[in-house]
């Protein structure tokens, strides 16, 4: 649900980072946060277990700039991936504008890659979503593990429809920011009403 | 876009500015904030020093989004009151209509019944605005795509130069 401002003249978009545990979500969004100029970035938010996994969700707000004259502000969120905690992604995903579905590249995890784009498919169309027409880019993550798939497999296993996909190494901030410019372009495109 | 897009115009925005105004000074509150159950900030008014908009706007969200998810387990629709105690401050959260969240911070110069019984009263000034603001979304979003129409992808792409 975009949220257009003209009082302030801001367009505000919400991005949630969806995968299996451990997949390197928050990675993600920690390494936009550290590497974006401090005027255009937020508080992060990490409402997290002890052990550091996840609890609820990450938030971190990013201006992207000005564009016709609104400022375009994005709220990233992460979900938490472990499997028991389906009710809170539920409640995440609500609103969402776009979604980045970040994959654990290594072979240990292609079963739960699946299940968590399966259980993507089901929480979009919980809130009348559809995984085919919303704003949506795939990111291979760990792509610098020696147990990781091959490219090729794991791409034609979790592409779904011609999104960009984006092989990753998120602790070293590999093909993070192209994947959040991805997502951001094909949300900004879809308010010409195309 | 989707139907469920929120366009907010400088007139409805400073009507609703002036509503949660009253509250707070009803109330003798501290803050009173407005936001959407998405967690975008949409008017605060008060004393924010210290206190970061867009973050204070994506907890509560959550905390609505959570509360309503228990109220579902144990047969309830919602629990449509927060209220959260402190040693200095407290924060009563409200639901407000269909998409909105209305979040009072106060201390002890005013009291739970107090903002229990202000923010009852500016909630029913707050609907028929807010539902003008629904009505007339449908026809700005038209007005909105036109004016986004001619977007190009060097417009998009300027964004991330730096």
């Amino acid at each position: 649900m975009t949220f257009i401002n003209y009082a302030s003249r801001e367009i505000n978009c919400k991005i949630v980072y969806f995968g299996p545990g451990l997949c390197g979500k928050t990675t993600n969004i920690q390494y936009i946060f550290e590497r974006t100029n401090p005027a255009a970035k937020g508080k992060m938010i990490s409402l997290a277990t002890e052990t550091d996994r996840t609890l609820f969700f990450d938030f971190l707000p990013l201006d992207l700039g000005t564009i016709r004259g609104f400022k375009t502000r994005f709220h990233l969120y992460t979900v938490p991936g472990q499997v028991f905690y389906d009710a809170s992604r539920r409640l995440i995903l609500k609103g969402a504008d776009g979604v980045v579905f970040v994959a654990d590249s290594q072979e240990s995890r292609f079963e739960a890659n699946l299940e968590s784009m399966k259980n993507l498919e089901d929480a979009l169309r919980d809130h009348g979503l559809d995984i085919d027409s919303i704003p949506y880019v795939l990111q291979l993550n760990k792509r610098d593990l020696p147990t990781s798939m091959p490219t090729d497999a794991l791409r034609d296993a979790l592409r779904r429809n011609g999104e960009p996909v984006f092989e990753a190494v998120a602790t070293e901030g590999v093909g993070v920011f192209e994947t959040l410019k991805a997502v951001a372009k094909l949300i900004l495109a879809r308010l010409k009403g195309s | 876009m989707s139907l469920g897009d929120l366009i907010l115009h400088e007139e409805e925005y400073q009507k609703l500015r002036a509503l949660i105004e009253r509250l707070r000074q009803d109330s003798n509150a501290r803050i009173v904030f407005l936001l959407d159950r998405n967690g975008q900030p949409v008017a605060y008014i008060g004393d924010m020093d210290g206190t970061d908009p867009t973050a204070l706007a994506s907890l509560a969200a959550g905390n609505v989004a959570a509360t309503e998810g228990l109220a579902r387990l144990v047969g309830e629709e919602e629990f449509s009151n927060l209220y959260h105690e402190g040693q200095r401050d407290n924060l009563h959260v409200s639901v407000v209509g269909r998409r909105m969240i209305l979040v009072v911070v106060f201390d002890e110069h005013s009291s739970l019944g107090l903002v229990r019984l202000r923010v009852r009263k500016i909630t029913a000034e707050l609907l028929p605005v807010l539902e003008e603001v629904e009505r007339r979304a449908s026809t700005e979003r038209t007005q909105f795509e036109a004016a986004f129409a001619d977007i190009t992808d060097a417009d998009l792409d300027a964004l991330f130069n730096d």
